[in-house]
């Protein structure tokens, strides 16, 4: 599904990916682990297409076309979504609204007719509840005065109602107290299914309790040093990195 | 022999001297004593009001053009202006809309204007237009009903002179300032409302349903009266864009609130801005003011500004009832070449008087904006209150906005309050809108609309979905 293969990437001319590969495939849940510097958000950003990332060398290809070349709101609209570690304010524009905007703009690239209100309301308070969103969250301007949780809620609800193919979940977990970890979780692995994959980015195996993923990934210094399974996270949670950055180094 | 009298004798000798053919239907450019005769007669004015025309002429004959304002434009040359020409005549309009700039068709589709009404705003004879003559007829059995007087200003000097002597200049005086004393001088049609005690006017009035109001020329000048107990709202201007020949545009508006009356004045302007250099766009210079005359008496202006060439506007309110309140809300766009340099003046001159000044301002392209408001409490003005709100948006980064507050507190249980931020269109904002699925004008629309919804929820709702599209419309191509 996802094809990334030796991305090298620069921001302001320094180097912070050099020669990352990585292979997603549908019904996979990988998770990126690392220290803080090692380039995490970055893969997130890049693939998602954010201004001031130069990519120098490699490619990415998402179902076979080479995402680089896609302008942003297209990679959405192919099903890449990211949800962010720091949401943005938007005053004045309901959530509801931004909400029927993104889901009209997926429909028409995929040739379908605006959706019908009745069928979209339902559908939105189906995931609200599903959320543990109070409805008037729907009415308030986007992520305006929001908490931390708020905001990583109303991230997680957009993929519920959007559904991407690949869900990019950029820290998903910082901020959040153990029972909206628990309800982000479970929206998440609601998301989970043979046809889509979720790709974590993420400092704490804590997550990972919840969302139990298929692949985990090391992330040093631009690359990806070790992969494993779950329990290469726990192992990284008892011993910290140093011991995956002297194996790699060795 | 007083000077004054010695003056109205010179003057009676130009009125009678006059030139210009009566029987024509134009001037030929300039201005002088003749011409502001030829104008009063062809309207078949009184004498009274002649004389009123001819003593803001020799006004402004004393005066400069203002330069204070954030502006930039070249000297304008007054003797090279027509100051009157007849309205057109029914057969030299376009017959149908097919015979209109089928350019013009196309926005008014993208703004959403039913079908009939783009018949009218676009010129088409009127007698063509079948919808919107019985949309008129019932509007005026109505309007006659509640007695609320709404027509022509030239009609309302034949038909009803002892209000208009009343109250014609008792807001914006002849001498005020420069664009308003040559309004007074040559002013050649706008509207007059008058709403009698304790009446609420039945309906929303709007230019758009006076016939005519398609041909209001260059010198607008309206007046409003709502007497005690009544209620108004008026619509000024639509969103379809508007062309003209006539690049100086200096309308007066004079607004006058007794006892507990309330009058809200909503204006969407969309003026023709120009070529992408700014060539060919209006000047539009425009004296508004209210006066709450009476105690707890209270006006509304909102105003959605997106067209001009230049824009030099600062809708007022005198409070000077004891509680009465002025509101001001707006919202001007600038994109391209366009200049503006808007605000508002709240004067308290009563006793626990209120007022609320919102002002969004958009700038695009190469445009530059200035905001400047005054906020003057007058010494008998006990416990008055002001609340300014004031922000600004850019669009890329060859664009401007200036903010410039002034307040003048003469009396120390007054309560001020000041909020201005100016911000950048986000990156942030846009990518995260984007990164949903949204398009990149979508998502700058979004984001302006946002911005902007404080005002736009003043408006009357037809006219609020129509400034949303227009907001889209005048930022078309403004990212990117």
């Amino acid at each position: 599904m996802l094809e990334v293969k030796d991305l090298h990437v620069s921001v302001d001319g320094k180097e912070i990916l050099k020669g990352l590969s990585l292979t997603v495939n549908a019904g996979e849940v990988h998770a990126i682990m690392g220290p803080n510097g090692a380039g995490k958000s970055t893969l997130s950003s890049v693939i998602a297409g954010k201004d001031g990332y130069e990519v120098t060398a490699g490619s990415i290809t998402f179902e076979g076309r080479d995402v680089l070349e896609m302008e942003i709101e297209e990679r959405a609209r192919a099903g890449l979504l990211l949800g962010f570690q720091y949401p943005v304010e938007i005053p004045g524009v309901k959530n509801i609204y931004l909400l029927k905007a993104a889901l009209n703009a997926q429909r028409a690239a995929r040739g379908e007719g605006e959706v019908p209100a009745p069928e979209f309301m339902k559908r939105v308070k189906e995931k609200l509840a599903f959320m543990k969103m109070d409805p008037s969250f729907l009415q308030r301007a986007v992520n305006e005065g929001f908490s931390g949780g708020e905001k990583k809620r109303n991230e997680i609800l957009q993929m519920l109602v959007l559904e991407p193919r690949l869900a990019m979940l950029d820290e998903i977990d910082s901020g959040l107290d153990i029972d909206a970890l628990k309800v982000v979780a479970e929206g998440v692995n609601s998301l989970r299914s043979e046809e889509r994959a979720v790709l974590m980015v993420t400092h704490y195996q804590r997550l990972l309790d919840y969302i139990v993923p298929d692949k985990v990934h090391v992330l040093l210094d631009g690359r990806i040093v070790k992969s494993g399974d779950k329990d290469l996270a726990l192992e990284l949670e008892s011993r910290g990195y140093e011991w995956v950055q002297e194996e790699s180094a060795a | 022999m007083a000077t004054e009298e010695m003056e109205q004798l010179v003057r009676r000798e130009y009125t009678q001297g006059f030139v210009t053919d009566i029987e024509s239907d134009t001037v030929p450019p300039g201005l002088d004593e003749s011409v502001i005769a030829f104008i009063s007669q062809k309207k078949g004015e009184p004498q009274w009001m002649l004389d009123w025309r001819l003593e803001a002429y020799h006004q402004w004959l004393k005066m400069k053009t203002p330069s204070w304002a954030h502006l930039d434009y070249p000297p304008i040359d007054y003797q090279a202006i027509s100051y009157y020409s007849a309205p057109k005549k029914p057969e030299d309009r376009p017959q149908s809309l097919d015979e209109v700039d089928p350019k013009l068709l196309e926005t008014y589709e993208k703004l959403g204007i039913p079908l009939h009404e783009r018949a009218a705003l676009a010129g088409v004879a009127v007698d063509a237009v079948f919808d919107s003559v019985s949309v008129t007829t019932t509007f005026k059995e109505k309007l006659a009903e509640a007695g609320v007087i709404f027509c022509s200003i030239s009609e309302a000097i034949r038909d009803y002179p002892e209000l208009v002597k009343q109250y014609l200049g008792s807001v914006v005086p002849q001498g005020d300032n420069y664009f308003a004393a040559l309004n007074s001088a040559v002013f050649t049609d706008g509207s007059f409302v008058y709403v009698p005690e304790g009446v609420t006017c039945p309906m929303e009035l709007s230019t758009y349903f006076r016939i005519n109001a398609a041909n209001t020329g260059q010198f607008e000048r309206t007046l409003i009266v709502c007497d005690k107990r009544a209620q108004v709202s008026y619509l000024e201007g639509c969103t379809a864009p508007q062309r003209d020949e006539n690049q100086l545009h200096a309308a007066v508006v004079e607004l006058v609130a007794l006892e507990d009356a309330y009058i809200k004045y909503s204006t969407v302007q969309n003026w023709y801005p120009g070529d992408e250099d700014g060539k060919g766009g209006i000047y539009n210079f425009v004296t508004k003011r209210a006066d709450c005359r009476g105690d707890r008496s209270k006006v509304s202006w909102t105003q959605v500004e997106t067209g001009s060439a230049i824009t030099w506007k600062y809708p007022s309110c005198m409070l000077r009832g004891k509680d009465s309140v002025g509101e001001f809300y707006s919202v001007a766009v600038t994109n391209g070449r366009q200049q503006a340099d808007t605000g508002t003046k709240m004067i308290h001159i009563g006793e626990n008087t209120k007022s609320t000044i919102v002002s969004k301002g958009i700038a695009a392209g190469r445009s530059d904006q200035a905001y400047r408001g005054l906020v003057k409490i007058g010494p008998r003005a006990k416990r008055a209150r002001n609340f300014t709100q004031c922000d600004s948006l850019l669009i890329g980064d060859r664009c401007g906005a200036h903010t410039f507050p002034y307040q003048e507190i003469g009396n120390s249980t007054a309560t001020v309050e000041h909020e201005a931020t100016t911000s950048k269109i986000g990156e942030d904002q846009l990518f995260y809108c984007r990164q949903r699925g949204i398009s990149e004008e979508d998502a700058v629309n979004m984001i302006v609309n946002g911005f902007c919804k404080d005002v736009f929820q003043e408006l009357p709702m037809e006219f609020a979905v129509e400034a949303e599209a227009l907001l889209n419309v005048t930022l078309e191509g403004a990212v990117g």
